[in-house]
Order: structure tokens, then C-alpha cells, then sequence
């Protein structure tokens, strides 16, 4: 029984991790861009639903539909202003913009929001649903259907709409792309934007469930590298395959060592992936 | 030696007049800027001759810190837990670089970056040894005077900036250096002729370490009281890549210059704007990134060469 709930539990939180990282996961694949940023947009989407919830009353699932176009909005004005200006530079400059940028947005929240922990606690409460001596809350359960709803929405965009297909192609190969009349910047913000709007998203979702606060971006965006790097970058189902990994291990390695080994051992994971398996779970090799 | 050598070595003199003329504060900021400016120069190592990005150097910070701290509290002297931080960082930089350096771009920067997290929750869960969460406390030098101390410690971090200088220097002369460049410009072609690439980037991995390690030693020596999220701070993988972009990369004399004038800012906002301090920070990095990309030596060299030669 014991099993049986660790298992569950590691579903659930596996698909929220996927969510956390599939907008990161994006980025890097298309863009080949680490967006540092991505941990600050998730914990800006969910003070988006807090304020919402408690100021206008409006509930987190109509908060999803609110945050998707601002923070495509925000990221593609990034994308669009700043970073396309130094998207062809090495590693180390977009990277370190990224930190920049990132460093003002959690300054800002910090400042306006405080670091306090905040959090959304929805009244009535939703309780929980136990079947077969497992238990799960209802709230997890809900944000777990919803972050797989969003992750396969994006699988939908990216395969059947024009834009989706030209993202692929221009993560594939970008120079033919420009050759097939591809709008290669165009294509870049509207990743990029995707991307924000993603995160803006899970951030909504992650409200229910973790207390909010400025502090806990970089958490997030610990789990996004890991996930990204187990499962392989650029692809939904990579996300999907290594955030229930993560998810797993944390599960399992908490339930023998104790929670606080469980951070230590992803990130042991990470880089044991990184120098035996650089292209992920479901990764192919040949596209970085 | 070539002129900006020169130049760098005329400024470290310059800087260690500085106890002459001020008081424990003026110290204060110049045994920051001598950390600052070995953190840089240690980095430009391997991010600037090898072209690695390597986030690692808060790893290697908050590794000094506490092998050293750990060691001064068992009763080993300063000088000795020193060495021995800065050697065993040498070592098992060498031995990590050999895996992690095979990695490029941007897994290399992933790997480094996640390097600073295994070790910051090492030191979070051996609570026996490093006090985990509470810090560790290193007990104070007995009967010396505040100002007493402060000079002890500028002139320690000096020492050790002096010394990460004329290795610097040393390595960009060498034949390692020469290595090096050769791998930031094209890699596979270096291993083609001959160059055993894993072994010149492990040294130059284990290079940038063993200093950085060190002056970490000599800071948790210094304030006395070390806790993971301080000294395993990402800040300090940060900064010093702010600092060598601001100076122009790969020319120690940049570099340095970068680190001093970085501290000034820094200080300067700390002071009139604290809660924004961070944020003032990115902006800058931003700024620099967009408007200044190859450092303020570029700035400098050009324009004044040829107003010269016009006249």
C-alpha cells in the first residue's frame, strides 16, 4: 500500500513537474536559449492567481485564461526587444542576460510582494479522494489533469497549426528554414512567448498546491534543468517521460534517505545524465 | 612581460598601499576587491582562455570555506587550512573537470550550475561535520584589535590575489595558455593536431578552482560565521563572469580592472539603494550585455588609438 501511494504520488507530481518544465524545456530547444528567467515567470503567474482569487474572487481556472496571453504577451516583447539582439551570441551572454533579467523580475516581486510566504487556500476546501487505501488531494489531482491538459495542448500546436510546424522546423534546422521563408525572429519570439505563457500557466496550477513566494523561483527552476536534462530537450513527451523520473526518484529516494537527500540525489542524477546520456530519456542524438 | 602585465602588477602595488591611508572600512572594501579579483581572474581561466562557460565558481567558494573552516575549528592553523583548501579544490576540480569538461555549451553550463547545488545540500545534510543549516562558527584569532585584523586579512587576500595574478600571467605566456586558446577557438581541429585537450582543460579547470577555493578559506576565516545559502550563494558564480565581461575577457589585466570597478557600482548601489540591489544588478548585466559586449578595454583601446594617430 505503501508502494501503491508512492507510485501515485509520483504520477501526480510528475506531471506538474513536465508542466514546470515543458515552457523551459521549449526555449531551449528551439531558441537554444537557458531562460533563467523561467523560475520568476512561474512564481509571477501564480501571485497572478492569488491576487485574482482574493481580490476579484476569480477562481484559478479562470486565472489560467487570463495568464496565458499576458505572459505570452511579456515573453514575446522579450524576446522580441531584448533578446533577439544577442540570440546569436555564445552561451554564456544569453545566459547570463537571462540571469540579469531574471534578477530584476524577482527584485521587483520581492519589493512589491514581500517575501512572504503566501497561500492560496480555496474556500470550501476541496478535501481529498482515496480509493484502494491511496490517497489524493483533490487540488493535486485537478492542477495534475490540468498541467497534462496544457502539455498536450502544446503537442496539438506544435503538430497541427502552421506556427507549431514552423517552430519545429526551425528547431530542426534553422538555416533551411530561413530558406523555406520561415520568419526565424518572428518564430523566436513566439517561442519564446509560448514559453512565458507556459510558465505562467503552471505557476497558476502550482498556487493550488506549494506556498507562493519570490524565494521559491529558483526551486523551479532547479526542477526544470533536471527534468529537462533527464528527459531530453525540446520534445512534450521527453518532459512528460523525465518529470515523472524525477518525480520517482525523489519519491523513492525521500522514502529511503529521508527528504532533505532527495534535492541532492536529483541533481546527482543530473549530472550522471549529463556525462553518460547528454540526449535525455527520449532524446535523439544529433540535436542539441 | 607585456605592457598590461605591467599595468596590473602597478595596480596590485597601488593597492597595497591602501592601510597607509584608510581606516578599517577603506579595508574592508579593499580585501573585497582582492576577493573579487581572484574570483575573476580565476574564472577568466577557464571562461576566458578555454571558453567554457563555467558557472562553478560558488562551488569552489563554498568548498574553501568549509574545508578550511571545518579545519581551523579541529585546531589546524590558517596558513595550513588554506593550502589544503586550495590544493584539494586543485585536485578534485582536476579529477571532475576530466568528466564534466567533456560536456559543451550549454549542458557544461547546466552541469556547473547544478555542481553548486549537490554541494550546498552536501553541506545542508552533513550536519556533524559542517553544522548543516546553523553554519559553522570559526573561532576568532585571541587579542587582536579590530584594525589589527583588518590588515592581517587585506594583506592575507592580497597575497593570494598577487599570487592568482602572476599564475595567470604564467598560464597566458605558456604553452597551456596557448592550449587553451586553442580550444575556445576550435576544439576538435586542437585534438587533431596532437592536443590532448581532456588533460589541458582539466588543469585549467583545477587552476581556476584552486585559488577561488583558497580565497574562500581566507574569507570564512574572516567573518567567522559561514552558512551554505552565504558561501554556495549562485551570486558568486555571477559575479566574477559580470566582472571579466565588464573588463573585456580574457586579458587579466581587463579582468582585474573589471572586478574593482564592478565593486564600486556595487557599493554604490548597496548603499543608496538597498532593497533594489539586486535588481540595479541585473539591470546592469543587461545594460553591459546589450550596449558593451566586449568589456570597457575595447572601449578604451579604440577610440583613444586613433584620435592619436589622426594627429
Amino acid at each position: 500500500m505503501y508502494a501503491a501511494q508512492i507510485l501515485v504520488n509520483a504520477l501526480v507530481l510528475g506531471c506538474l513537474y513536465a508542466c514546470i518544465a515543458i515552457g523551459f524545456s521549449l526555449v531551449w530547444g528551439v531558441l537554444n536559449v537557458i531562460n533563467l528567467i523561467h523560475g520568476s515567470f512561474i512564481v509571477l503567474g501564480s501571485y497572478l492567481a492569488f491576487a485574482l482569487y482574493n481580490l476579484l474572487h476569480i477562481s484559478p481556472w479562470y486565472a489560467l485564461i487570463v495568464a496565458a496571453p499576458l505572459f505570452f504577451l511579456l515573453g514575446y516583447l522579450l524576446q522580441r526587444l531584448l533578446l533577439n539582439r544577442v540570440i546569436s551570441a555564445p552561451v554564456l551572454v544569453t545566459l547570463t542576460l537571462t540571469f540579469g533579467l531574471d534578477l530584476i523580475l524577482n527584485n521587483a516581486m520581492i519589493y512589491f510582494f514581500k517575501a512572504d510566504y503566501r497561500k492560496l487556500a480555496l474556500s470550501p476546501p476541496l478535501g481529498s479522494v482515496s480509493a484502494f487505501g491511496v490517497v489524493v488531494p483533490v487540488d493535486r489531482l485537478i492542477a495534475t489533469v490540468a498541467a497534462l491538459a496544457l502539455t498536450g495542448l502544446l503537442y496539438l500546436v506544435l503538430r497541427r497549426s502552421r506556427i507549431g510546424r514552423a517552430i519545429v522546423a526551425v528547431r530542426l534546422d534553422r538555416d533551411a528554414a530561413v530558406l523555406m521563408g520561415v520568419d526565424v525572429r518572428q518564430i523566436y519570439a513566439i517561442a519564446f512567448g509560448l514559453g512565458a505563457a507556459l510558465a505562467g500557466c503552471a505557476g497558476v496550477l502550482m498556487a493550488l498546491i506549494f506556498p507562493i513566494s519570490p524565494l521559491t523561483s529558483s526551486t523551479y527552476l532547479g526542477k526544470a534543468f533536471v527534468v529537462c536534462v533527464l528527459g531530453g530537450l525540446g520534445s512534450v513527451s521527453g518532459a512528460l517521460a523525465g518529470g515523472w523520473l524525477l518525480a520517482l526518484v525523489e519519491g523513492i529516494g525521500s522514502a529511503l534517505f529521508g527528504p532533505s537527500l532527495a534535492t541532492t540525489l536529483s541533481f546527482a542524477l543530473l549530472i550522471v545524465f549529463l556525462i553518460l546520456r547528454p540526449q535525455g530519456l527520449l532524446g535523439r542524438k544529433g540535436f542539441e | 612581460m607585456s605592457r598590461a602585465n605591467i599595468a596590473l602588477l602597478l595596480l596590485l602595488a597601488c593597492l597595497a598601499a591602501l592601510p597607509l591611508f584608510g581606516g578599517a572600512y577603506a579595508l574592508r572594501l579593499g580585501s573585497i576587491a582582492c576577493l573579487y579579483a581572484i574570483l575573476a581572474l580565476s574564472w577568466n581561466v577557464v571562461g576566458g582562455f578555454a571558453g567554457y562557460p563555467s558557472f562553478a565558481t560558488a562551488a569552489f567558494f563554498g568548498f574553501g570555506a568549509y574545508v578550511a573552516g571545518v579545519l581551523m575549528n579541529k585546531g589546524f592553523p590558517l596558513p595550513l587550512s588554506v593550502l589544503i583548501a586550495g590544493v584539494s579544490a586543485l585536485l578534485a576540480a582536476g579529477l571532475l573537470g576530466a568528466a564534466l569538461l567533456r560536456l559543451r555549451g550549454h549542458y557544461f553550463a547546466i552541469a556547473s550550475l547544478s555542481l553548486v547545488e549537490v554541494l550546498r545540500e552536501l553541506v545542508n545534510n552533513a550536519t556533524d561535520l559542517t553544522g548543516g543549516g546553523m553554519g559553522l562558527n570559526i573561532p576568532l584569532a585571541a587579542g587582536s584589535s579590530v584594525l589589527a585584523d583588518a590588515i592581517f586579512f587585506f594583506y592575507a587576500m592580497w597575497g593570494l590575489l598577487l599570487v592568482t595574478a602572476l599564475t595567470i600571467m604564467a598560464v597566458a605566456a605558456s604553452k597551456l595558455g596557448f592550449g587553451l586558446a586553442c580550444i575556445r577557438q576550435n576544439e576538435t581541429a586542437s585534438s587533431m593536431v596532437g592536443l590532448n585537450t581532456t588533460f589541458y582543460k582539466s588543469i585549467a579547470f583545477g587552476l581556476s578552482a584552486c585559488f577561488v577555493s583558497a580565497a574562500g578559506g581566507i574569507y570564512a576565516a574572516w567573518v567567522h560565521y559561514i552558512d551554505p545559502s552565504d558561501v554556495f550563494d549562485i551570486l558568486y558564480s555571477v559575479k566574477p563572469i559580470v566582472m571579466a565581461l565588464m573588463g573585456g575577457l580574457g586579458s587579466p589585466l581587463g579582468v582585474a580592472c573589471g572586478a574593482f570597478i564592478y565593486l564600486g557600482l556595487e557599493e554604490v548601489v548597496w548603499r543608496n539603494y538597498i532593497q533594489f540591489h539586486t535588481g540595479v544588478l541585473g539591470l546592469l548585466i543587461v545594460l553591459l550585455l546589450l550596449f558593451l559586449p566586449h568589456g570597457l578595454i575595447s572601449l578604451r583601446i579604440d577610440r583613444l588609438w586613433r584620435r592619436a594617430r589622426h594627429v
